[in-house]
């Protein structure tokens, strides 16, 4: 089977690989174009580590049809850092020690942001709906949830000055 | 032959493909089917999408509501006037996979999964299939889940009912043992017109409590008359297990399912859940 051309902005550039007609967008995204960032966890869906944000929405692109993406904006944790400097989010990871053996991590990061994009001011109860879909099985969650609480909480603060 | 990759512009053009290869796989929001694809239970045939936008609409028209096959759980949340339905949408999986999953995909998902699906058998949904080039027909929700047992492969348009008269008419439980997403213990909808005086027309549904989601019968004819009193809700436990066969797997045994059936949907009927 001929493989199929796919074009999408990739954090901001554009990008293009050949995939093969049922690839995952995962597959393509380390695979084709060397971003290792979303992780290969499970392959089912049920992990989240592989969570990306298609033209804002999270999706877990272990289960995205790669062919779907044409013409898409795709962002992933690589994207999140603007330079040297860290997303508040992925600082605020590293202050309440929401990372340990980092897997989960990149998952976290996008689950996180995708949630935040929508509901600046989340409960504690809504971010643990907003990261639901993702599993952690070294810190308990607890550290993840501050963590995101702590940006919330911080960027609601700013609002507000 | 690894998979091949179709695009269908329309409707009835997928519906005509469908109809001709029984080697192609519809993909809907592809949570499904491409857990088969990663897994490598789907290796050969064709994999087709449908790009048009009719089946990713949602119209509220007064009383009938109409839900394309491709609408996903998320849009269901997205929509306001959809609010009694927001219980059930937000029944299914984490954020990512309820921006996948797709409304056409649940009907066809195996318990148990489905949710969303027992929802719709509490409304009476009608299933609008499409099978082959032509208009839709529209199939009773049972008798569309019996010919999905069957093996019967349409395509489906989308789903039609009716909005409840009182919001409160409708009710959805689903019971998961890890929160706040899992797999279904037991899943619950009901549907009680005159659910604050006297109840006519009952209809409530289950998920998990048997192979595909199906009604409880002896619940609404329990019901069927009454008020949601204390003594209308005794009886509607007393009838609870009647068609029941559920199954023991990773979540549940067959014998826990029917123990906590009965308290489940007794809390539901009485507001307590
Ligand atoms: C991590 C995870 C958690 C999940 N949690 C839940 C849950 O809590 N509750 C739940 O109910 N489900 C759950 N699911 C299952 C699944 O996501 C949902 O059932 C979803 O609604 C399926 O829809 P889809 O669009 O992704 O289906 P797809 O994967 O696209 O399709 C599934 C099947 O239906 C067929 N199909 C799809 N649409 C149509 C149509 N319009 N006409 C004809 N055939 C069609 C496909 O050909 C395929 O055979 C979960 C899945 C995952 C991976």
């Amino acid at each position: 089977m001929a493989k199929v051309p796919v074009q999408f902005r990739l954090n901001g550039s554009d990008r293009a690989a050949f995939a093969d007609p049922a690839d995952n967008l995962l597959t393509v995204l380390r695979r084709g174009l060397n971003d290792f960032g979303p992780k290969y966890g499970c392959g089912q869906g049920t992990c989240g580590t592989c969570s990306v944000l298609v033209d804002g929405e999270l999706r877990l692109a272990c289960l995205t049809l790669a062919a779907s993406c044409e013409g898409a904006s795709i962002e992933t944790v690589s994207g999140m850092a603007d330079g040297p400097n860290l997303h508040p989010l992925q600082q605020a990871f590293m202050e309440h020690f929401a990372a340990q053996c980092g897997f989960c991590t990149p998952g976290m990061l996008t689950a996180a942001k995708a949630l935040l994009a929508r509901n600046p001011n989340p409960s504690r109860d809504e971010i643990i709906d907003g990261i639901a879909g993702n599993i952690c099985r070294c810190t308990g969650y607890e550290p993840i949830i501050a963590a995101i609480e702590s940006v919330a909480r911080g960027a609601a603060a700013g609002q507000r000055r | 032959m690894p998979l091949a990759l179709r695009v269908a512009q329309s409707l009835s053009e997928a519906a005509g493909i469908l109809a001709a290869d029984s080697r192609t796989t519809l993909l809907s929001g592809g949570t499904l089917v491409m857990r088969d694809v990663n897994e490598g239970r789907l290796i050969e045939g064709t994999l087709l999408r449908v790009t048009d936008p009719a089946w990713r609409q949602i119209q509220v028209s007064g009383t009938r509501i109409e839900l394309g096959a491709g609408a996903t759980m998320a849009a269901i949340l997205a929509h306001r006037e959809l609010a009694f339905l927001h219980p059930a949408a937000r029944a299914v999986g984490g954020p990512a996979i309820r921006n996948m999953a797709t409304i056409g995909g649940n009907l066809f998902a195996e318990t148990p999964y489905g949710d969303f699906a027992v929802a719709l058998l509490a409304l009476d949904a009608q299933v609008m299939v499409l099978a082959g080039y032509g208009s839709p027909r529209a199939v009773p929700i049972e008798e569309f889940l019996a010919g999905r047992a069957r093996g019967e492969a349409r395509l489906v348009a989308s789903v039609q009912f009716n909005r409840p008269v009182a919001p409160g008419d409708f009710r959805f439980l689903k019971v998961s043992r890890v929160k706040p997403k899992g797999l279904s213990v037991l899943t619950i909808a009901t549907h009680l017109p005159g659910s604050t005086s006297r109840i006519g027309q009952a209809r409530v549904a289950y998920g998990a409590m048997a192979p595909l989601p199906v009604r409880a019968r002896g619940v609404e004819r329990a019901l069927e008359g009454k008020a949601l009193d204390a003594g209308g809700i005794a009886a509607a436990r007393a009838a609870a297990l009647e068609g029941t066969q559920p199954a023991t797997d990773a979540i549940a045994s067959d014998w826990y399912r029917r123990e906590v059936l009965p308290v489940h949907l007794g809390r539901l009927l009485a507001g307590q859940s």
